[in-house]
């Protein structure tokens, strides 16, 4: 148990992400207002990237943005990472937008963010 | 070492689409429509090109996409088994878009037609690339087209419906691919790879050095999870019925046959071909899956026999269906496998045909959506009777149908499997088949039920929806009847995925 | 649904009745209420719902009551509990799943790590011949690794796809716009849609527009040599022409970019990114030499198709992102 909560403490970084994806899964799960979901979602999303960009450091190195001339592995951090977390950034700017976009929809039409309450709403209209 | 240029095919397959679904964005919607039909006859002849070139060559290749190799730059890889179910897809596409062509037209506003058709353009190309991938980071970015993609094609009908099965849709699917994101992050962490060659290695040096075996398992965990909630696979199947039920015909067979198929293709090849399926057997992964599955099977039919409307009845039955894949999946052997594999393909042509079908016999009767309503109808529309009474008496299992091919080659897995295994899964197939004959062909007897005192009106079937239908009912018979050649087609490519 | 404010929410409640005293064209409720009617008018007069307009406000009405009922009752709030509960057991099953993992993973910051292997070693140390770029990050995602990030550009064009179909409020759509269209002939339409003439937020733009659209653009063009790139560059772009919008109003955007403007810089900055990569996907899976010359590293002309590529994204990005803003606000660019 020691020897976990010590690893823990090195990997403080990804701790947090780890603890801030269970934040965010369930305010995604409880809450019933859209928007509030929108919002687990998206800390969910960002604690991912930030477990993955915490991967590609390393102690005492440099942005990988060649200076100088020097191309040596021993001066730079990981740059994959990096690049992942923005493939994955934009991936989750598009699924907010579309999110966004139902809610307000929704809002138009029932007058409510409770999903509850929307699709109780939803039951009763025709096929 | 020199590229044939049949090997071209899938990628120029994948760039067709996407330039034509950004063409599309700026053209009328009828023009739309028909860029749409190239590209699926375009994707269909290059697929069969693949098709032909990897089974005359029996193994697959590796087409680098970039000026850099393996474990550098991204990869597509074609091999029989990937074309031959993407063929099969096409095939399914091309007859749902064409069958329901008419009502999309009267479904969808005219000038946001041309959105459905990028849609649809998007949904091919995210399957594609799902299909042919060869690095686990690009199957997430192309698993999110898909999804987002699908979401647009739920709401196409922008009744309150159709809004709150989309919005139903995109959370629980973005849930699972959060989960497959982190899943593939950690697998990413423990070994330094993304694509699936190198991966494979790593992971065999980890499980031969039993380093890291936590992370491994989490990995497992997440993948199998995050990917089975967006195939629905039974306790996560809540979003399926609406979705599925509220889009407009096309969409249907398209999100029905189409999209949640993907994902258990990936899923199968994450197993093969990252993991390792040796290592997958030993893992317990396979026991949850199958117990999953059978709860699928029965609760899918069960609800089914309860749904008053028959597309609520059919996407209830697709719940019933993928319960027999993840069953099939979890029988820990090659043969589960591969009768995973074949009904995946053989479900996917069903379901799609019942619901462009089921949408037609709805319109016959004056536009009804409810099971008792149909009552006759097959005097009113004959073709759409028949092709939805072929469809249920394929799902049923009769001999000379791909279903029942399915059945045959589940049960002999069932039997190799032995124990405790095959008796649940002889037991839950004889449940789901008894009450799939309850539903189906209590529906079905009811079209041939004519209404008293009452004067059927012939309806008269469109150009389009006729070949729609026709193309279905064709493609149901080959299968079946080409059964033996797909399987042999299908195991050969399986073989090459290791 | 507006819930009872207790304890700290009483507070707040207060303090922003505070700030908005006086000041009706904030009042959101207000303006909610006029939407709400003129919604009704809608669904009314539309022939598509017409068989059950009639009953549907009624239907409404029961179906709240008839949750507030629900919710009274203490089965509903038992089974709230029960589920609020059962996530709390997932989440912390997970939490603890996770922290047990992590507890394996190889170290923080670590020079060993498994990830520091010989992909990383020969993107840093051969990067900048292969690629041209200086920054590795840039030449990693628009040279090595194409493919993701095209498919990521085509994630932007499917979102902004899907928005544009359930937000775009034009003429001949009548599911949406006849509901957007009563709203904007509502008299709070005004402050509903259009900016205030803030007079300090209209000097303070006409400062920072101009910097902020020059700063994206550096940011763009700098991708291959500096941190920055298409997508950040594009990012910034965007917010610039949101603040334009904010501060002066859609009508006089409009001269300059419209719906047209966004369709056509969109079509052909995506059709340059593809074909662009067809050629580049073509020559190397054939093993052809690129003809393009890769220039001389840090120059602002070099690594070849990297600089059209990142130019391409930055148009896309910042397109999109006023088009979402637009969409959002509006219905209408």
């Amino acid at each position: 148990m020691g020897a976990l909560i010590d690893r823990l403490l090195v990997n403080y970084e990804s701790t947090a992400s780890v603890i801030l994806f269970c934040i965010g899964f369930s305010t995604l799960l409880m809450n019933n207002n859209l928007i509030k979901k929108i919002i687990g979602m998206d800390i969910m999303d960002a604690s991912v990237y930030l477990f993955l960009a915490c991967q590609g450091y390393i102690k005492g190195r440099t942005a990988p943005i060649i200076v100088d001339g020097i191309q040596s592995v021993e001066k730079y951090i990981n740059p994959i990472p990096a690049g992942l977390v923005l493939t994955g950034i934009v991936v989750s700017v598009s699924v907010t937008a579309l999110m966004l976009a139902l809610s307000i929809r929704l809002y138009y039409r029932y007058h409510t963010l409770n999903l509850d309450e929307i699709i109780a709403l939803a039951g009763k209209e025709e096929v | 070492m020199h590229m044939h240029f049949v090997q071209n095919f899938p990628f120029m397959g994948i760039l067709l689409t996407l330039i034509c679904a950004v063409l599309s964005s700026v053209l009328r919607p009828r023009a739309a429509r028909v860029v749409t039909l190239f590209v699926i006859a375009a994707v269909t002849c290059l697929t069969a090109g693949t098709l032909a070139y990897t089974v005359s060559t029996g193994e697959s290749y590796v087409y680098m996409m970039g000026h850099f190799p393996a474990p550098w730059g991204n990869e597509i890889r074609a091999g029989s088994l990937e074309a031959v179910s993407l063929l099969f897809f096409m095939g399914v596409i091309f007859c749902a878009f064409v069958g329901g062509k008419e009502r999309s037209f009267q479904d969808i506003e005219e000038t946001k037609y041309n959105i459905f058709c990028i849609l649809v353009d998007l949904v091919i190309l995210s399957l594609q690339a799902l299909v042919y991938t060869n690095d686990i980071f690009t199957a997430f970015v192309f698993i999110e087209i898909n999804t987002l993609a699908a979401a647009g094609l739920v709401c196409m009908r922008q009744t309150g419906r159709s809004l709150v099965a989309s919005v139903r849709y995109m959370i629980m699917n973005l849930l699972g691919s959060s989960l497959f994101l982190i899943g593939i992050v950690i697998l990413y962490t423990i070994t330094g790879h993304l694509l699936m060659e190198p991966l494979y290695d790593s992971v065999q040096l980890l499980v031969a050095s039993g380093e890291y075996r936590v992370p491994l398992l989490m990995v497992v965990a997440l993948i199998t999870v995050g990917l089975s909630l967006k195939s629905a696979l039974f306790p996560f199947d809540k979003w399926l019925p609406g979705a599925y039920s509220n889009s407009t015909p096309t969409g249907s067979a398209i999100l029905s046959s189409i999209v949640s198929k993907g994902y258990i293709f990936l899923l199968i090849k994450i197993f093969y071909r990252v993991i390792g399926i040796e290592n997958i057997f030993a893992l317990g992964i396979c026991d949850v899956l199958f117990v999953f599955g059978v709860i699928g099977m029965i609760m899918g039919s069960v609800s089914a026999v309860r749904a008053t409307t028959t597309r609520m009845m059919i996407a209830y039955s697709s719940v019933a269906q993928i319960g027999y894949v993840y069953v099939a999946l979890g029988m820990r052997s090659e043969a589960g496998i591969i009768c995973a594999l074949w009904h995946i393909v053989a479900h996917a042509l069903t379901k799609s045909m019942l619901f462009v079908s089921a949408s037609a016999l709805d319109a016959a009767s004056g536009g009804t959506h409810k099971r008792r309503d149909l009552r006759g109808v097959f005097y009113r529309n004959p073709l759409a009777a028949l092709a939805f009474t072929l469809g249920g008496v394929n799902l049923v299992g009769v001999p000379l149908l791909n279903v029942f091919i399915t059945k045959v080659m589940l049960m002999e897995a069932a039997f190799d499997a032995g124990g405790l295994h095959m008796a649940i899964t002889l037991t839950a197939m004889v449940i789901s088949t008894l009450l799939n004959a309850k539903y189906f062909l209590g529906t079905i007897q009811t079209f041939f039920t004519p209404k008293r005192d009452e004067q059927a009106v012939r309806v008269k079937n469109s150009f389009s929806l006729t070949v729609g239908l026709v193309g279905f009912i064709v493609l149901n018979f080959l299968m079946g009847i080409f059964g033996s050649q797909v399987l042999d087609i299908m195991v050969s490519g399986l073989a090459c995925f290791v | 649904m507006r819930e009872k404010p207790e304890g700290l929410l009483k507070w707040a409640h207060a303090f922003s009745a505070f700030m908005n005293a006086g000041d009706e064209r904030l009042d959101n409720d207000l303006v909610f209420s006029q939407v709400r009617d003129a919604d009704q008018d809608v669904y009314e007069a539309d022939s598509y719902e017409q068989e059950w307009a009639e009953h549907e406000q009624e239907e409404k009405q029961e179906v709240i009551e008839r949750l507030e009922r629900w919710r009274a009752l203490k089965g509903y709030r038992a089974a709230r509990r029960a589920y609020a509960l059962l996530c709390v057991t997932i989440c912390m099953i997970m939490i603890v799943v996770l922290l047990y993992t992590v507890g394996s993973l190889p170290a923080y910051g670590d020079p060993n790590h498994p990830i520091n292997n010989e992909v990383s070693a020969r993107y840093i140390e051969k990067g900048l011949q292969e690629t041209g770029a200086v920054n590795i990050v840039t030449g990693m995602i628009l040279d090595y690794r194409a493919f993701d990030t095209l498919g990521e550009s085509t994630v932007l064009f499917t979102g902004a796809m899907v928005v544009l179909f359930l937000l775009r409020a034009d003429a001949q759509s009548h599911k949406y716009s006849a509901l957007a269209q009563t709203m904007k002939d509502s008299p709070h339409s005004e402050t509903f849609y259009e900016p205030h003439r803030d007079v300090i937020l209209q000097k303070t733009a006409m400062i920072l527009v101009p910097v902020v659209l020059i700063f994206g653009v550096y940011v763009v063009l700098n991708g291959h040599l500096s941190p920055g790139g298409g997508f950040s560059g594009g990012a910034i772009m965007g917010a610039g022409l949101m603040l334009y919008v904010t501060a002066f109003g859609f009508a006089s955007i409009r001269r300059f970019f419209t719906y047209k403007t966004y369709q056509f810089v969109v079509l052909i900055a995506l059709l340059t990114y593809a074909m662009s990569k067809c050629y580049s996907f073509y020559t190397g899976a054939n093993h052809i030499e690129s003809i393009i010359p890769l220039g001389t590293p840090g120059a602002i002309l070099s690594s070849g198709l990297i600089l059209v590529l990142n130019i391409c994204v930055g148009f896309v990005v910042t397109c999109t992102m006023y088009a979402f803003y637009a969409m959002f606000r509006k219905g209408e660019m």
